[in-house]
C-alpha cells in the first residue's frame, strides 16, 4: 500500500500505548451537566429553556443564532436548576445550562430516526445536520453544515474524512474507527450525497493500521469511497496537509479548502452524522481519551457532553502522582486548563494529564538559526523570523513573511532546541495583523 | 480528588529532546577523532595548545558575560567548540600564549561583540584563526612533521610552491604537516558523518562545499581526490562551514553557500597567494549568509493567492 504525506511535519512520540488497545466504554451517568450555549466556531446560542423546566435527553435547550451557528440539545433528562455563566475549556465564561439529571435518560419524542439516506435530498441532510447541532469532531468545532454548503461555483468534487489523528496520546478516532466503521462510512456517505460528489477518501496515518483494515472492509463495494495510508507525521490531521496527501492540490493561501475543490471532515462527525439520520440522536456525546501519565487508568470513554472533567477523571481512577498540566485536546494544539470543574464539550477529544515526567519546562535561549522550525513548518514559512517580527511588533513585514498562513500547529515550538516560543508569539502577531486588517477595513 | 497549582502555558506541550546543549556536545563529540589524533601526532605540545584554547575561550566567554551582566551561560558548549575548532587550526609550533590571544579574540570579537550566541555574523573560531594567521603569520604557518618533529610544509604548500605531491594514505590517515586538526581527513569524516547520522547538521552544505571543490578541480586540471583530503577543507566543510548561525537556514540557502564556499577554496587554492582558501571561503560566505536567506526561501503551501 502506497503511503501519502505532505511536506514538512516531525515525529512527536505517538504516545498512544496506553489506551490505543482499550475498547470504547460508556462513562458513568453525570448528576449534574453543564451545558456551554457556545461549543462551536461561530454564533453563541439563545438559551430556550428556563430554571425549573423539564427536559428530555436530545431536547434542543439552546437556539442557533445565525448561519455559522448549530443547536445545542440536553444529554439528560431532568431538571433545569440554572441558567448562568460557567467557565468552560475555551478558558472564559459562556453562558451554559445546569441540567440535574433524574437519571432515567428518557428520550425526547423528536428523537426519531430519519428514514434511508437513499430517501433524503441534500437540503434534507445538511438539514438533519444542522438541527443535530454537529460540529467537528476533531477540535476545532466548526459547524459541519456550513462545510456542506460552498458556493456552487467552487465545484467541489472531493470529501475527505479526517482519521489520522496525529495529535500524539489521543486515540478516540483510532477506536472509533475500529469499533464502529460502518457510521464512518455511512457518514461519509452523507457527506458526498449532501454534496453531490463521488469521490470520497479516507485519510488513516499509518500507525493505526487495524483501523486502515477495518475502514477498508467497511468501505468494501461502496462507490467512490477510498481508504488511504498517510505516513505517520504529525500534523497529518491538519486539513491542508491532508488535502495535498490525499489529492495533491493545494488550498490556495487565504482560501478555504472549497477553493481545492474539498470538504475535509473529522471521522468522529462522521459517525455523528451517521447517528443523527440513522436515530435521529442529536450530538449529546462523544468519545473523548483520557490518557497521560498522570492519570491512574485511562481509557478511552462515551461521555455525555456536560459531564465534568472532574467526574470523567475520577472514573479513570483519579490522578497518579502530582498532576502538573491538564490539557483539554492533545498535546500539540489543546488547551492548558487551571480548573478541572468543566464540562466536557463537543470538541473535548482529550482530556490529558502530564505527570511532572512529561512536563518540559525550560527558558527559551537564543536562536541558533539552526533552519529546524523552517525544516519542519508544514507550510514552508520561517518560524524564527516570524517570531522576531511578531514579539517586534512589525506586523507589516509579519505579514509580508506570510504570517496569516501559519496554521498554528506547533512543529516549530517542538523542534526547537532552544525552547523558544515560537508558535505562541507567530499566534499573537497573526492576530494582531487580522486585528489592524479589520480597523483598516472599516 | 484534589490537585496543586497547575500549570497553564500555551500549546505544544510537549517538546523534543534535543537542547543547545545536546547539539554543541555532539559536536565536541564529532570533534573528538581528531582531537585525539592530533594528540597522538603531536604529543604535549598538541594537548597544551587544545586545552589553553578551551580554557581561555570558556574564560573569556564567562568574563565578557560577567562584564555585559548576562547569565554566564558556559554550560552551553559553544565556547568550547570555539577554543577547540581554533586549536584545530593552528600549527602544533604555535606558542601557548598566542593561542590564548586566538581564543580571547574569537570569544571577543568574534561573538561576543555583536551579542553572544546566536547574534555573531562570522563563525568565531575563524575570526581568530583570520587575527592569528595576519598577527603572528611566521608561527601560524610553521609546520611540523609529525613523523620525526623537524620543520616542514603543508601538503598544500608543498604542492603550490614546489611542485611536490602527498600520498592519498598519508593524506587520510594524516602523517603529514598541518594545523593540529586538519593532517587526517579520514577521522574528520567519521566525525562529520556521525553529525549528518544524528540529525545535528544537514548533508547540504559539506556535500556541496566538497562536491563544488572536487568538480572545479576536475575542470581546473587539477586532481580533485588530493584537493579533497589535503588542508583544511575536511574540518572546514563539516564543522565550520556548517556553523548554524553563521550559515543560511534553509536547504536552498545552504546548498549555494556550499557551492560558493567551494568555488572560492578552489580560486585561492589554486590562483591565489596563500596555499589554503577554506579560512576565507567560509569567512567570506559568512558575509552573503543574510542575502542568502533572504533570496532562499522555502516554497509556501498554496502561495498563488485566491482569487
Amino acid at each position: 500500500m502506497k503511503k501519502l504525506t505532505f511536506k514538512g511535519g516531525t515525529h512527536p512520540p505517538h504516545s498512544k500505548k496506553a489506551t490505543e488497545k482499550l475498547a470504547l466504554e460508556k462513562a458513568n451517568a453525570p448528576k449534574i451537566v453543564v451545558i456551554p450555549m457556545q461549543q462551536h466556531i461561530g454564533a453563541p446560542c439563545d438559551p430556550i429553556v428556563a430554571v425549573g423546566d423539564e427536559v428530555k435527553v436530545g431536547q434542543k435547550i439552546g437556539e442557533a443564532k445565525g448561519f455559522v451557528s448549530v443547536p445545542v440539545h440536553s444529554s439528560v433528562s431532568g431538571k433545569v436548576t440554572a441558567i448562568e455563566p460557567r467557565l468552560y475549556s475555551g478558558g472564559t465564561k459562556v453562558t451554559c445550562v445546569v441540567i440535574e439529571s433524574d437519571m432515567q435518560d428518557t428520550i425526547h419524542e423528536s428523537v426519531t430516526s430519519k428514514g434511508s439516506l437513499e430517501a433524503l435530498s441534500a437540503d434534507d441532510i445538511k438539514n438533519i445536520i444542522k438541527e443535530a447541532g454537529i460540529v467537528g469532531m476533531g477540535g476545532a468545532a466548526f459547524p459541519t453544515h456550513v462545510k456542506l454548503a460552498p458556493p456552487p461555483e467552487k465545484n467541489v468534487d472531493t470529501v475527505i474524512l479526517n482519521g489520522a489523528e496525529c495529535e500524539p496520546y489521543l486515540t478516540a478516532d483510532h477506536r472509533l474507527m475500529l469499533e464502529n466503521p460502518e457510521d464512518v462510512v455511512y457518514g461519509l456517505q452523507a457527506f458526498m450525497k449532501a454534496l453531490n460528489v463521488s469521490k470520497g477518501y479516507i485519510g488513516i496515518e499509518d500507525n493505526k493500521m487495524d483501523a486502515i483494515e477495518a475502514m477498508e472492509k467497511a468501505a468494501q463495494g461502496k462507490e467512490g469511497i477510498e481508504v488511504v495510508a498517510l505516513h505517520a507525521k504529525y500534523p497529518q490531521g491538519a486539513e491542508k496537509q491532508l488535502i495535498y496527501a490525499c489529492t495533491k492540490r493545494e488550498v490556495p493561501s487565504g482560501g478555504l479548502p472549497a477553493d481545492a475543490r474539498v470538504v475535509v471532515n473529522n471521522v468522529g462527525t462522521a459517525a455523528a452524522v451517521a447517528k443523527a439520520i440513522k436515530t435521529g440522536m442529536p450530538l449529546v456525546e462523544r468519545i473523548v481519551t483520557i490518557t497521560g501519565e498522570g492519570i491512574s487508568n485511562p481509557k478511552n470513554l462515551f461521555v455525555k457532553i456536560g459531564t465534568s472533567f472532574r467526574e470523567v477523571i475520577e472514573q479513570c481512577g483519579g490522578f497518579k502522582g502530582n498532576p502538573q498540566k491538564i490539557i483539554a485536546g492533545g498535546p500539540m494544539m489543546g488547551i492548558a486548563q487551571f480548573n478541572i470543574d468543566i464540562p466536557v464539550i463537543k470538541g473535548t477529544s482529550g482530556i490529558l494529564t502530564l505527570s511532572e515526567n512529561e512536563l518540559q519546562l525550560s527558558d527559551p535561549l537564543a536562536c541558533i538559526k539552526c533552519g529546524r522550525c523552517i525544516e519542519v513548518c508544514p507550510i514552508g514559512l520561517l518560524p524564527t523570523k516570524l517570531e522576531s517580527f511578531s514579539s517586534r511588533n512589525m506586523l507589516m513585514e509579519a505579514e509580508n513573511y506570510h504570517v496569516l498562513d501559519c496554521i498554528e500547529c506547533g512543529s516549530c515550538s517542538f523542534i526547537c532546541p532552544a525552547k523558544r516560543r515560537l508558535v505562541e508569539s507567530i499566534r499573537l502577531g497573526k492576530a494582531q495583523v487580522m486585528a489592524e486588517k479589520r480597523k483598516a477595513k472599516a | 480528588m484534589e490537585h496543586g497549582n497547575l500549570v497553564v502555558s500555551s500549546s505544544p506541550h510537549i517538546r523534543s529532546k534535543e537542547s543547545v546543549n545536546s547539539i554543541m556536545y555532539n559536536v565536541i563529540i564529532a570533534l573528538l577523532p581528531a582531537t585525539v589524533a592530533a594528540i597522538y601526532f603531536f604529543r604535549l605540545r598538541a594537548f597544551l595548545l587544545i586545552a589553553v584554547s578551551i580554557i581561555a575561550a570558556i574564560a573569556a566567554e564567562a568574563i565578557i558575560l560577567k562584564i555585559r551582566k548576562k547569565p554566564i551561560a558556559i554550560n552551553d558548549g559553544s565556547a568550547i567548540i570555539t577554543g577547540l575548532l581554533l586549536a584545530l587550526t593552528i600549527s602544533p609550533a604555535m606558542p601557548l600564549w598566542m593561542a590564548v590571544v586566538g581564543s580571547v579574540v574569537s570569544i571577543g570579537i568574534g561573538k561576543q561583540v555583536y551579542g553572544g550566541l546566536g547574534s555573531n555574523p562570522f563563525n568565531p573560531a575563524l575570526v581568530g584563526r583570520a587575527f592569528l594567521i595576519i598577527t603572528f603569520p611566521v608561527q601560524m604557518t610553521t609546520w611540523i612533521n609529525p613523523i620525526d618533529g623537524l620543520a616542514t610544509a603543508t601538503p598544500l604548500g608543498l604542492q603550490k610552491m614546489e611542485g611536490i605531491g602527498t600520498g592519498y594514505l598519508e593524506l587520510l590517515l594524516g602523517n603529514v604537516g598541518g594545523s593540529l586538526g586538519e593532517t587526517s581527513a579520514l577521522l574528520l569524516l567519521i566525525g562529520g558523518l556521525y553529525l549528518i547520522y544524528k540529525g545535528i547538521i544537514r548533508w547540504y552544505i559539506p556535500v556541496s562545499y566538497l562536491g563544488t571543490v572536487a568538480a572545479m578541480s576536475l575542470i581546473l586540471g587539477s586532481d580533485p581526490i588530493f584537493q579533497l583530503l589535503s588542508g583544511g577543507l575536511m574540518l572546514g566543510a563539516f564543522f565550520m562551514a556548517t556553523d548554524m548561525v553563521t550559515s543560511p537556514v534553509t536547504k536552498k540557502g545552504q546548498l549555494i553557500f556550499g557551492i560558493g564556499a567551494g568555488l572560492i577554496t578552489i580560486i585561492v587554492r589554486l590562483y591565489g597567494g596563500y596555499p589554503e582558501g577554506v579560512l576565507f571561503s567560509i569567512l567570506l560566505m559568512n558575509i552573503f549568509t543574510p542575502i542568502i536567506d533572504k533570496y532562499a526561501m522555502p516554497k509556501i503551501y498554496g502561495e498563488v493567492k485566491s482569487k
